[in-house]
């Protein structure tokens, strides 16, 4: 058994007792990874060097009895769309194949700061666009639970590695659903914080108004541990909200009593897996039984958010990668030519399918003439998709449904079908465009495949969410399930 | 509303894409689907509805005007394609 | 302009760089003239996963300068993106403003052949700088130095109000000089931290529509800016008198042919696909902000001009040229601390000085001479310490070393001799040499004396007393 299985407290202590030491943790998950990750495919670049460089400083500064960090000595493996200082960061595209960083994202900054160590850096689809790991560029990764099938994405290769024992936890970014729907798809816990609680600062951008990052862990209490170390404002990032960061551990408290569950009957409608609906009523039961109230609600504009998501996601998308031109960094292309040719070619043979679609779709919106049809007419559906958060929340602590429609499906299932595959996001984007924090936590397993419970909070009441999840997985046996590998 | 092959082409040469013509086809008709789709957000009466940006009610986030360490000039050059006397090279701007 | 049927109009966007210590959206230094790129870092190039914070100095210079140009201040403002290609622009978008610009509806007043003109401002934004293109390889090639990219700028649109090159000329030296007085910028063109382009078109004496504009870029000097529009009227002109079409197009100023030349490369119609920028907050303007602001805003040109006429007597035209330029205003202005002499300090500035500057080719910036120095000067011209000839040696040296003219006059010998026992020897020696000029004088040529001042003023080393000179030559002569 790895040593990644045990728990953090476990590790702490032992690292703490001298019984083992972070380089033998470290070690052990290259081990992991070498042994495992042929099959499941989640990293793209490992830190084996780097990584154990760290750990032996850390063993140092426990031996020498210094102050030890939050996350001290765990393994981390970092979603590849986060940039890493030295080593290369490629969002699982072409185009960056070949970039090496010169500075570190904050997050990367506040995990060193909390001793963990970096392990590599994770698959995911190309610059975060996608819903199934089949758009990374380099190859696909596979779901632990049944490697024929997608891990979900965009976070795939980061709820893979973590589901697969190849990383003791990761951090992941969720646009709309990206963090979610993998950890649903891989029987992990994926948080999404409130937009503005982690800074942005060193992720590469997809859709601006909508991107965070979040960790996504075994337990629901690892969860807190690295929101509690990546959550904070950053004077470099502007739309890094200022206020006080509470104590997310303290929140576990196991107690549910009286808490006020709204449940939209939109999120358990047609188009929802019976499977799925099954496992989450049986979920709900079973926080009811723990003293929750339970009641429906409606979010009447759901219907609309994928729609609206769509438009300003690949609008916002459609200029953040228009940096990506071969000038500065990059994989240049046609470059006898002039310097058209080599704007064209770079960016052609740079980015992937599901990549061009998106700037052409964005291009589309945002050109002149169709801006108020488009973007426009999407931002303000995005002020009607958040007013029914804003409602619900006024009488309600929670809401809950499913993390995604189904489980996971096989590779290959859906590429060909944009739209079909953008409709898989439907109960994680209005969560993103509301700003507000959700999780995804295991509730059962239909077929074999996990199924993912969401639990969505208040914005900035990360609290309240983490207590549910953790009260809900205290009374539940399905996070210490573990893929036969 | 509908999407043609000139217009992808145009919005191609806008985001500075080359399109082969299966690419061309494939895109006309995606995007047609989806902004059919899209046009969903019409049934929305959206009149005097304020547009989104931000999520979060935070305004005038400014800095001092105080400098701080540019980048040394090694790393500036790190991962450039093409370099000459520390700066980049493309090639020429008009045809 | 070839034919007299024709109106102008011009309309100009003029960019202005601030001069905060640190970009706009970084804390990279906006210094002028380091080596390339090393004024850079990941945000200003553009890395992947960079984000722009706002600088507040910037926003408040911006403000200001709204205000000094009578524009309305928003009460919220916003950032958007202008999104294009070109290898100046590292994130391949602008950072800059659309729908709420700093400020609108402003108006500034000009002066040409003696009659003032007001002209529209539409707005003033604030965005990024690009960075700088050099083209090697006889064409083939760029180079890129991205140091520049970043820099605050304000690009301040006037509505198309001027009508002819001498009123856009006069209404960019009023920009620079209001800039200048709020000190907001270095506004130097040659550096181009102030940078114009123009539309112009012309169209018949009484036709309503405007005519097809051309647009033109790269006048870099006032002169240029005069000159390629009058060359560009000239153009249209001949056109439309030849029965053409003027074509509506991008035109580049090209200082050594003197001429304007369309730029190719840029058919593509521009859609820059603007959106607010997802990454920047709006930035509400309180009164109370717009107060602390204006109350910073010193007295301008105008302001400046008319006190000078009215306190001092400076002629209109004195008052427009001195004012024109903060630095020569306040020189005059401390000039007045030590003398009460104010026409004599606005001739010494209106002739030498600006005479000194043009025939050098400099700015004023580069002269050493002070306030102190000129006044100064002027009274020890009044003591009669020094002649006015001889001030014109101080005055060259003040300019030069920036020394007092007390020191100057020490150090040369300059005083001036009104010692008339050591005078008289002089002209006696001088009466004594020239026979035939004392002839002819005493034979009622009254010219001759003329020539024995001369050679008296010689024989000193043009430091005796004029006035003496004349006194005792007269007394020498009569005996």
């Amino acid at each position: 058994m790895s040593l990644l299985n045990q728990n953090l407290k476990e590790i702490h202590s032992k690292l703490h007792d001298k019984e083992l030491s972070v380089l033998e943790l470290v070690e052990d998950t290259f081990r992991a990874i070498s042994e495992r990750d042929g099959r499941i495919g989640a990293y793209l670049t490992l830190n084996e060097e780097g990584a154990k460089s760290t750990a032996r400083r850390l063993d140092d500064k426990l031996s020498s009895g210094g102050q030890r960090g939050l996350l001290f000595g765990l393994p981390a493996a970092i979603k590849d769309n986060i940039v890493t200082e030295g080593i290369r960061t490629t969002c699982a595209s072409q185009f960056l194949s070949n970039f090496n960083p010169v500075y570190d994202a904050t997050v990367v900054r506040k995990l060193r700061d909390a001793d963990a160590v970096t392990i590599g850096k994770l698959n995911m689809d190309e610059f975060a666009m996608g819903g199934s790991n089949e758009n990374s560029s380099f190859h696909p990764v596979h779901n632990p639970w049944d490697l024929e099938r997608v891990p979900g994405g965009s976070s795939g290769g980061s709820a893979a590695a973590v589901a697969a024992g190849e990383a003791y936890f990761a951090l992941g970014s969720d646009t709309g659903g990206s963090i979610r729907q993998p950890a649903s798809y891989c029987g992990v816990v994926g948080l999404k914080p409130t937009y503005g609680l982690v800074s942005r600062f060193g992720l590469v951008a997809f859709a601006s108004s909508l991107d965070q990052i979040g960790p996504v862990t075994k337990n629901v209490e690892d969860a807190a541990y690295v929101l509690q170390s990546i959550a904070g404002y950053d004077n470099m990032d502007s739309t890094s909200a200022n206020v006080e960061i509470p104590d997310y551990l303290s929140a576990l408290t196991g107690d549910v009593k009286g808490l006020r569950v709204a449940v939209p009957k939109e999120y358990m409608g047609e188009g929802v897996d019976a499977t799925v609906k099954e496992k989450v009523e049986a979920a709900l039961k079973e926080l009811e039984s723990m003293g929750a109230i339970i009641e429906e609600v409606s979010l009447p504009h759901t219907e609309y958010a994928v729609a609206a998501y769509y438009l300003l996601a690949s609008s916002e998308a459609s200029s953040n990668l228009a940096r990506f031109d071969g000038v500065r960094y990059g994989v240049r292309a046609g470059q006898s030519g002039n310097l058209l040719d080599l704007y064209h070619e770079s960016r052609s043979q740079g980015f992937g399918p599901e990549v061009k679609r998106r700037i052409m779709l964005g291009t589309y919106a945002l050109s002149s003439g169709y801006y108020d049809a488009f973007y426009l007419k999407a931002q303000k559906a995005r002020t009607l998709i958040k007013r029914d958060f804003d409602q619900v929340f006024e009488k309600y602590d929670v809401i809950i449904g499913p993390t995604a429609p189904t489980t996971a499906f096989k590779l290959g299932a859906q590429v060909d079908d944009p739209l079909t595959m953008y409709l898989n996001d439907i109960l994680t984007i209005p969560v993103s465009l509301a700003g507000v924090p959700a999780i995804s936590v295991p509730c059962g397993f239909a077929d074999g495949l996990p199924v993912g419970l969401q639990i969505i909070g208040k914005a900035f009441d990360e609290r309240t969410v983490l207590r549910v999840a953790g009260a809900f997985e205290q009374n539940t046996e399905y996070h210490k399930q573990k893929p036969n590998l | 509303m509908s999407i043609t092959n000139q217009d992808v082409q145009h919005v191609a040469k806008l985001a500075r894409l080359n399109l082969s013509a299966e690419e061309e086809q494939m895109f006309t008709e995606q995007l047609n689907a989806i902004l059919q789709y899209a046009e969903k957000l019409n049934e929305l009466d959206t009149d005097g509805v304020e547009p989104t940006t931000h999520v979060l009610p935070v305004s005038n986030v400014m800095r001092e005007d105080v400098e701080r360490e540019s980048l040394p000039i090694e790393k500036v050059m790190l991962n450039a394609p093409e370099e000459e006397d520390g700066q980049f090279k493309v090639p020429a701007v008009l045809e | 302009m070839s034919s007299s049927k024709y109106e102008t109009v011009i309309g100009l966007e003029v960019h202005v760089e601030l001069r905060t210590h640190s970009k706009i959206f970084c804390g990279c230094s906006t210094e002028f003239g380091a080596p390339p790129n090393t004024h850079t870092c990941p945000i200003c190039l553009g890395h992947p996963g960079v984000l722009p914070v706002l600088n507040k100095q910037a926003v408040e210079y911006a403000i200001k300068a709204a205000m000094a140009i009578n524009c309305e201040i928003a009460d919220v403002s916003k950032f958007d993106r202008k999104n294009y290609f070109y290898p100046d622009s590292p994130k391949a978008y602008q950072i800059s403003q659309y729908d709420q610009p700093i400020g609108q509806n402003g108006w500034i007043d000009i002066e040409v052949d003696g009659k003032t003109k007001r002209i529209g401002i539409t707005r003033l934004h604030l965005e990024e700088d690009a960075g700088k293109l050099t083209h090697i390889d006889g064409g083939y090639a760029s180079l890129v130095d991205f140091n520049r990219v970043g820099t605050p700028l304000v690009e301040i649109v006037s509505e198309p109000d001027i009508s002819s090159p001498e009123e856009a000329r006069a209404y960019l030296e009023k920009m620079r000089a209001i800039m200048q007085y709020c000190e907001v910028s270095d506004v130097k063109m040659e550096e181009g931290s102030m940078r114009c382009d123009a539309n112009i078109s012309i169209r018949p004496y009484g036709q309503k529509e405007f005519g097809t504009r051309a647009e033109l870029k790269n006048m870099n000097s006032f002169r240029g800016v005069q000159k390629g529009l009058e060359y560009e009227e000239f153009r249209q002109a001949e056109i439309l008198d030849e029965g053409g079409v003027v074509v509506q197009e991008t035109r580049r100023w090209d200082e050594a042919q003197g001429k304007t030349l369309t730029m190719r490369g840029k058919e593509e119609a521009h859609d820059y696909r603007y959106f607010p920028d997802p990454d920047l907050v709006k930035v509400y303007i309180d009164e109370e902000w717009k107060n602390r602001i204006r109350e910073t805003i010193p007295e301008l040109p105008d302001a400046r001009k008319e006190r000078y006429t009215s306190e001092y007597g400076l002629p209109s035209y004195d008052a427009e040229v001195i004012t024109s330029s903060k630095p020569i205003a306040d020189l005059f202005e401390d000039s007045l601390k030590y003398t009460k002499d104010a026409k004599s300090v606005s001739n010494w500035i209106m002739g030498e000085l600006l005479g000194y500057l043009n025939s050098n080719n400099l700015e004023f910036s580069e002269v050493k001479m002070t306030g102190q120095g000129l006044g100064e000067m002027i009274g020890l011209i009044e003591k009669g310490t020094i002649s006015t000839k001889i001030a014109k040696t101080v005055f060259k040296e003040m300019l030069e070393s920036g020394k007092l003219p007390q020191k100057i006059v020490e150090e040369k010998g300059l005083v001036q001799i009104s010692d008339e026992g050591a005078i008289k020897a002089i002209v006696e020696q001088v009466v004594a040499a020239n026979p035939q000029s004392v002839e002819d004088y005493k034979a009622g040529k009254q010219k001759a004396i003329g020539f024995l001042v001369g050679q008296v003023m010689k024989e000193s080393r043009g430091k005796a007393n004029p006035a003496i000179v004349n006194k005792l030559l007269e007394e020498v002569l009569m005996q």
